[in-house]
This record gives structure tokens, C-alpha cells and sequence, in this order.
């Protein structure tokens, strides 16, 4: 499943990123990578934007990228 | 505090006297870790500071004394890697790299200590000299957060200091560590990131190839590996290394291990900070960020959070107009008297009645106007702005926001840059560098001045007072003030949408990119330090720009009022060659030629008006709004001459200091033009509109 399907407040395990180019990297800098623990907790009043929490931070994303995370449930 | 500042200046004028040069060194670290609080807390200088990643956008420099000598510090904009992806972080590792910097002090947010460690860790693959800050140690005391500062200097094979900047906590250790950094001689023994075996293979080989110049010989072969042509600078035997690395990178190429050559490579960094972050750190209480995620909730939730945004901005307003009423009228009072005085006095020493007129009739009354009028919102409103800044409000406006910003196919931190031009426009658009789309930033450039700089809130709530707001009783009036004062800004926002949509379906084609934000965790604003430091860096800044422009502006205004041709006057024979076309937007001639002589400075449009008018009608005493509203309507204003020029006033060019800005940020004419055309252009027919349909009911 991708990240942007996975349900508020629930922790997902990442198991690949598939963008490209400079948003890859910057998502890598912020530890945004295989392996690493990721849990949805806010939705934007939009509806398009989603804050997660990993690594002790929030750190929010459009759609169009989460679309492009894949990861996996952890209950 | 004088006596004492004198002190600390002779001191260092002293130390570069006696050429005591100590080390330079370099502040890096993520984004909003508080590195400008720590470069402020060392030098004593004031950089802004907040609680939003990309406060500091270019270098800055200053120094300090330590046992006698002076250290130069340099403060690099925030980056969360160096891999080099975006400028900031060019810039920052190019300094690390090339420049003789003695030590590096890699500033950290303890609370979440194990992503600042890859930056830590990336480092030191390119020095040993580095002293790791554990910034914010306050804050994750509060989190039940524990940082074994042992453990990780061993881990690390580096001084680590634990400090809260913001309460001056560990600044000696601080600076006792960078001492102690800067002699330290040889390399230090420590375990490096190791990489997946292949790659570290390929390193060796290179490795042992490389006679360098200057860094490590593991450093270069990585960056060479990762295709970086840069680095190839560092070696004294180019060609030989050229054929190493293309022979490594084809054999990583012939296994398919290229392609996510940088994936193993973060990976790796990760996994390294992982591992030590696991040893050094301990989580006391699980549910440390339960808190903010409490306050998330309400002030992004899909209703309260747009309403409690529009109710901030208000309640900002009210508090703003409310008390800054009193101190206006005394600081006007004041002028007033001492106006009088000063006339009298200018009498009895038979001062030329020329020389005296363009100094107090000219210069002195806008001064005073500029200052009464200006100075009590601006200290009242900069220091309000500031707490909500320092609290980390502004990345949940943007993250509330995001919505509209992308349906205009814009950037989501557009809504920072917006914020920030609430303040200074100027400031604005030089902040629009944390948008890394090109397009996307040129958007935000050209849109900024669509919300109004503390320099055009005076004209907004003066002409609400006289004209909508005045005649009621007392709360009442604040409250609608601020309520139609709210109610042009949020016009200022929808425009800025609008606009910004228009940009990208025609000049600014594109689809919108990637981006992140960040939203850091909340902190308590530190009231005191945030109402000095806004008053004095801010207002009285802004304030000295005001009075630097209003000056000449006020001597030129009264030589046009006064110099005659054929019997009328400059200003009379401007204002009526402006008059029609004003007409046609609901202004008259002498209004329009404020907004044009006010283009130094948006401050100084309503003096101009009050002094052209009263120049015409004789009316010498201007004390209270009453008396100027009075002014204004025996000069032919109605309520449709008040929309009309708080509409001019909020969309019109930008000044003179924030177009420089642009041409600076985008080093092209043609989108600073455009940034002077597009609000005007806005402006001026949203005024023609409500003048020729207000005009249909007169």
C-alpha cells in the first residue's frame, strides 16, 4: 500500500520511495527512507496534505507524494 | 549599559589591534535548530530569529572575544544534508570544504537528535575539527528526553556540548570546546559510516590512487564516486584518479549497483545515526509530543483551524488599534506643543521665514506625523506578530493553506513568505528562497505585495477610524476597525490566490513540485526578549527608514507647494495634470501623486496628502483625526474616496527598497517590471470598478 492510504494515526513501516529527482533527496534528508517507521497524524483543512510523524518530527506532505511512498502496515 | 558596551568595544578594538586573530568558525545545522540563537548568543548580535525552518537565508557574520583573542564566527544558511542538492547546501559544504575555517560547530535539536545526527555524522567525513551542539537541551528536558553526552562523544570521537541557547546555558562550554577544538592536532580515532561492502571496495581503490591537496582522501573518493567533477580540484593527480574512478563506477554499474549508489549511501548515514542514537539517547516517556499533537488537532482542524487563523489576524488588529490610540494621540500632543515652542523660538533668533516654513511646516510635520501615527502600531503590532512566529504558528498557516496554494498551483510555504510580508515586503521576498521551484518562487515574489507591510496599516486604520469606524462608541469602534482591517487583508490573501493562479495559467505555466514542510514543535515564546528585541530591531528600523524618506519627502512636498508658476502652484499645477486620470479610480490628483512620492516609502503617502491639502486650504492645525477628516472632506473625499484609496493602498507598486529586492532576487528587469505592473494594473481597476459602480447609486 502506499503512505497516503494509510489511516490516521496508524504506524507504517517504509519499504520504498518511488519519486524521483530532488524531492527523493530531500525526502532522504529528513530520514524519509526504507526501513523507517512513518504515522499519519494530521490531514490539512484541504484535504490534500498530510503531516507525519517521524523521527521525533513533523513533517508534512502533498498527496501527489505520498502517492509515490510505498509502505507497510504495522498495527 | 553604555559604559559597559564602550567597554567590550575598545575591548575589541583591542584584539584586532594587538592582531590577536583566533579561530574561524562555522555554525551549520538543520533548519530551525536555533543556529542564530547560538551565533546571537555568542556574538551578542541581534539576526532575527523564529521558530520556522529558512530564517536565515544568507550568511552572516560577526565575532567574539575569548581569552583576548577575537574569533570570527560565520553563521551557514540551515541544510539538512550535505550532499550538496540545493544552494544552501552547496554553499555550506563549499565552506566546510574549501574555506580555512578552524572549527565547525554543527548546532543539533535535542529533541529529535537522531535526524540531526546524519548532518553530524556527513560532517565529519570532511573534518575532525568539529564541536556537535545539543541545542534546545531545555526543551528535550521537558520531553523526559536524556542524552548521554559521554556515550555519544565516544561514539561521535568529538566534543559534544549540551546548551539552550535561548538561556545562555552552556555557552561557556561552548566556547571552552571550540578552544579546545582548534588546537587539537592529528586525526582522531574514529569509526567512519561504513557503506555497503562494494562501495566501500570502490572507495579503497580510489583511495589509495589519490595523492591529495587538501581534505581526506576517503571524502574525495566518495564525492568523485558520486559522479561530483568539483572535487577533482583536490587532487594533484587528476588524470590518474579520473581513470580509477570510471573504472569503479563501471564495475558498481556492471552489479546494478549505481543506480542507488546515493540510496546506500544515506542509507548507511541513517543507519549509523540509528545505531547511535539508540546508545546515547532515552526515551523517558513515550508520549512526549502527545502535547502538541493536542494543539495540532485544534489549529488545523478543517473548521477551527481557518476560523481560529482569521480570528488571530484579528484579534492581532484589535489589540494593535486599541492600544496604540492612546499613545498616538500623546505622542501627537507632544509634537504639537513642542512645535509651537520650537516656532517661537526660530522667531525670537529671526530664523529666515523660508528656511523656517520648509523645516517645520515641511519637514517637521510629516516627521511628527510618521512617528505619532506609526511608531505605537508597529511597537505593538512587530512584538504580537513575533510571539506567534516564535511559538511555531506559521508553518500551521501554511500547512492550513496548502489547500488554496496548490489549486493555484503555487508552492504550500508560499503562505511563510506571505506572512513575512506582513511585516516588510522587502523581507518577504528575499524569505521566498526557501520555495525551491524556480517558478513556484517567482510566484510568490511577484504576489507579495499583495498583503500589506507595516508601512501601510497606518493609512489602512486611519482612514477606517475617520471615515467607517470613528462615530461609534468606545469598544465598539476598535472592534470594527479591526474587523474591516481584517476584512482588506483577507481581500490582500484572496488576491494573492487569484493572482497567483493567473501567473501559472499564463507567464508562469507548470505543474506544482514536490516540496516538505516542516512543522517544528511548538515553544514557549520568550516574552521579554521577543518585546525588546521586535521594538529595537524592527520597529525602530523600520521606523528610521520611515523618517530618513519622510524628510526630504516633507521639504519637497512644501518647495511644491509654495513654488509658483504663473500664479499656481507646483503641486497645484501636478495635481490637476493627474487629476482626471485619478478621478477615473475614485482618487483626485493629490492623492495619487502621494502613492507616487511615497514610493521610498509607503509610510509617508497620508502626511503627503494632509500636507498638500492643507498647503491649499490654509488649515494649520492638524491635531486629531476629527480635524483631518474635516480636512479631507472640505477637499471633496467621500466614503467612496476612503474604499477607493485603502484599495489603492493595499494593491499599488511595491516601494522603491522591496522592487530593488526583487531585481536583486531575480536579477532580471523584466519580472521587476512585472512586479510593478501586476498590482497596479489589479489595483487600479478594482478602484475604476468601485468608483464608476459606486458613482451609478451617487
Amino acid at each position: 500500500m502506499t503512505l497516503q492510504e494509510v489511516k490516521l494515526n496508524t504506524r507504517a513501516i517504509i519499504k520504498e520511495l518511488k519519486v524521483q529527482g530532488s524531492i527523493r533527496r530531500r525526502l532522504l534528508d529528513l530520514g524519509i527512507l526504507p526501513n523507517t517507521v512513518i504515522e499519519p497524524v494530521h490531514t490539512s483543512p484541504s484535504g490534500y496534505m498530510r503531516a507525519y510523524f517521524i523521527k521525533g518530527t513533523l513533517i508534512a506532505l502533498r498527496d501527489s507524494e505520498s502517492s509515490e511512498i510505498i509502505v507497510e502496515q504495522r498495527g | 549599559m553604555f559604559s559597559k558596551l564602550m567597554a567590550v568595544n575598545e575591548q575589541l578594538n583591542e584584539a584586532y589591534l594587538n592582531e590577536n586573530k583566533g579561530y574561524t568558525i562555522a555554525l551549520i545545522g538543520n533548519p530551525n535548530v536555533g543556529k542564530s540563537t547560538v551565533f546571537n548568543a555568542l556574538t551578542g548580535m541581534h539576526q532575527h530569529t523564529g521558530n520556522w525552518p529558512g530564517k536565515t537565508v544568507a550568511l552572516a557574520r560577526g565575532s567574539f572575544l575569548h581569552h583576548q583573542k577575537s574569533h570570527e564566527m560565520i553563521d551557514l544558511p540551515g541544510t539538512y544534508s550535505l550532499l550538496a542538492h540545493s544552494r544552501e547546501e552547496e554553499v555550506t559544504r563549499d565552506y566546510i570544504c574549501f574555506s580555512p575555517c578552524d572549527v565547525c560547530v554543527v548546532v543539533c535539536d535535542s529533541t529529535c537528535l537522531e535526524r540531526n545526527l546524519n548532518l553530524v555524522l556527513q560532517t565529519l567525513e570532511i573534518t575532525d575539527k568539529v564541536v556537535v551542539c545539543a541545542n534546545l537541551c531545555d526543551e528535550a528536558n521537558k520531553k523526559n528526553i536524556i542524552i548521554h553526552k559521554e556515550k555519544l562523544e565516544q561514539a561521535l570521537g568529538v566534543e559534544v556540548v549540551l546548551m539552550s541557547a535561548r538561556s545562555a546555558v552552556g555557552l561557556d562550554e561552548l566556547k571552552e570546546a571550540v578552544m579546545r577544538c582548534g588546537v587539537k592536532q592529528g586525526e582522531m580515532h574514529r569509526s567512519p559510516v561504513v557503506y555497503p561492502s562494494m562501495i566501500e571496495e570502490a572507495i579503497t581503490h580510489i583511495s589509495k590512487v589519490i595523492q591529495k591537496k587538501q581534505l581526506q582522501e576517503r571524502f574525495i573518493a566518495i564525492k568523485l564516486l558520486e559522479g561530483n567533477q568539483q572535487f577533482y580540484q583536490c587532487v594533484k593527480n587528476k588524470e590518474a584518479v579520473q581513470t580509477i574512478v570510471q573504472q569503479e563506477i563501471k564495475q558498481l554499474k556492471d552489479c546494478g549497483a549505481y543506480d542507488r549508489l546515493e540510496d546506500s549511501i544515506v542509507g548507511a548515514i541513517n543507519q549509523k545515526a540509528l545505531h547511535i542514537a539508540n546508545d546515547c539517547i532515552t526515551y523517558q516517556q513515550t508520549d512526549y509530543y502527545e502535547k502538541d499533537r493536542k494543539i495540532d488537532r485544534i489549529v488545523t482542524h478543517k473548521v477551527w483551524g481557518i476560523l481560529l487563523m482569521i480570528a488571530l489576524l484579528g484579534l492581532i488588529f484589535w489589540i494593535t488599534i486599541s492600544a496604540a490610540n492612546v499613545p498616538s494621540e500623546l505622542l501627537a500632543d507632544g509634537f504639537h506643543i513642542f512645535e509651537g515652542k520650537l516656532n517661537t523660538w526660530f522667531h525670537e533668533i529671526g530664523m529666515n521665514e523660508t528656511v523656517r516654513a520648509i523645516l517645520m511646516d515641511g519637514v517637521y510635520k510629516t516627521s511628527a506625523w510618521v512617528i505619532s501615527v506609526m511608531l505605537p502600531p508597529m511597537a505593538i503590532f512587530f512584538p504580537l506578530f513575533t510571539i506567534l512566529e516564535d511559538f511555531g504558528y506559521l508553518p500551521r498557516v501554511a500547512f492550513n493553506l496548502d489547500g488554496y496554494f496548490r489549486k493555484a498551483k503555487a508552492c504550500g510555504k508560499q503562505a511563510l513568505t506571505m506572512s513575512m510580508g506582513f511585516g516588510c515586503n522587502a523581507v518577504g521576498v528575499s524569505g521566498c528562497r526557501i520555495i525551491d521551484s524556480p517558478r513556484e518562487r517567482l510566484i510568490a515574489i511577484l504576489t507579495n505585495n499583495f498583503v500589506p507591510c507595516n508601512g501601510r496599516y497606518p493609512t489602512l486604520i486611519a482612514i477606517i477610524t475617520m471615515f467607517f469606524a470613528g462615530m461609534l462608541a468606545a469598544p465598539w469602534s476598535g472592534i470594527v476597525s479591526a474587523l474591516l482591517l481584517t476584512g482588506t487583508i483577507l481581500l490582500g490573501i484572496i488576491l494573492t490566490f487569484w493572482v497567483s493562479r493567473l501567473l501559472s495559467m499564463t507567464l508562469l505555466k507548470g505543474v506544482p513540485s514536490a516540496f516538505t514542510l516542516e512543522l517544528p514543535p511548538y515553544r514557549k515564546p520568550q516574552f521579554a526578549k521577543v518585546i525588546v528585541r521586535s521594538i529595537f530591531d524592527r520597529t525602530l528600523f523600520v521606523l528610521g527608514r520611515a523618517i530618513s524618506v519622510a524628510i526630504p519627502a516633507g521639504a519637497l512636498i512644501w518647495l511644491f507647494a509654495n513654488i509658483t508658476i504663473q500664479d499656481q502652484t507646483l503641486l497645484v499645477i501636478i495635481s490637476d495634470f493627474l487629476d482626471p486620470f485619478a478621478r477615473q479610480l475614485g482618487l483626485d490628483g493629490v492623492i495619487l501623486l502621494a502613492f507616487i512620492l511615497g514610493f521610498p516609502a509607503n509610510e509617508i503617502v497620508v502626511p503627503i496628502i494632509i500636507m498638500a491639502y492643507m498647503s491649499s486650504s490654509y488649515m494649520m492645525e492638524m491635531d486629531n483625526l476629527t480635524a483631518l477628516k474635516d480636512l479631507l472632506v472640505s477637499n471633496g473625499w467621500t466614503w467612496v474616496t476612503a474604499v477607493c484609496t485603502m484599495l489603492f493602498s493595499l494593491i499599488h507598486f511595491p516601494c522603491a527598497t522591496t522592487l530593488w529586492t526583487i531585481k536583486k532576487e531575480t536579477g532580471s528587469w523584466k519580472w521587476t517590471a512585472l512586479s510593478f505592473v501586476i498590482p497596479t494594473a489589479v489595483g487600479m481597476s478594482i478602484c475604476f470598478l468601485i468608483s464608476h459602480i459606486a458613482g451609478l447609486f451617487m
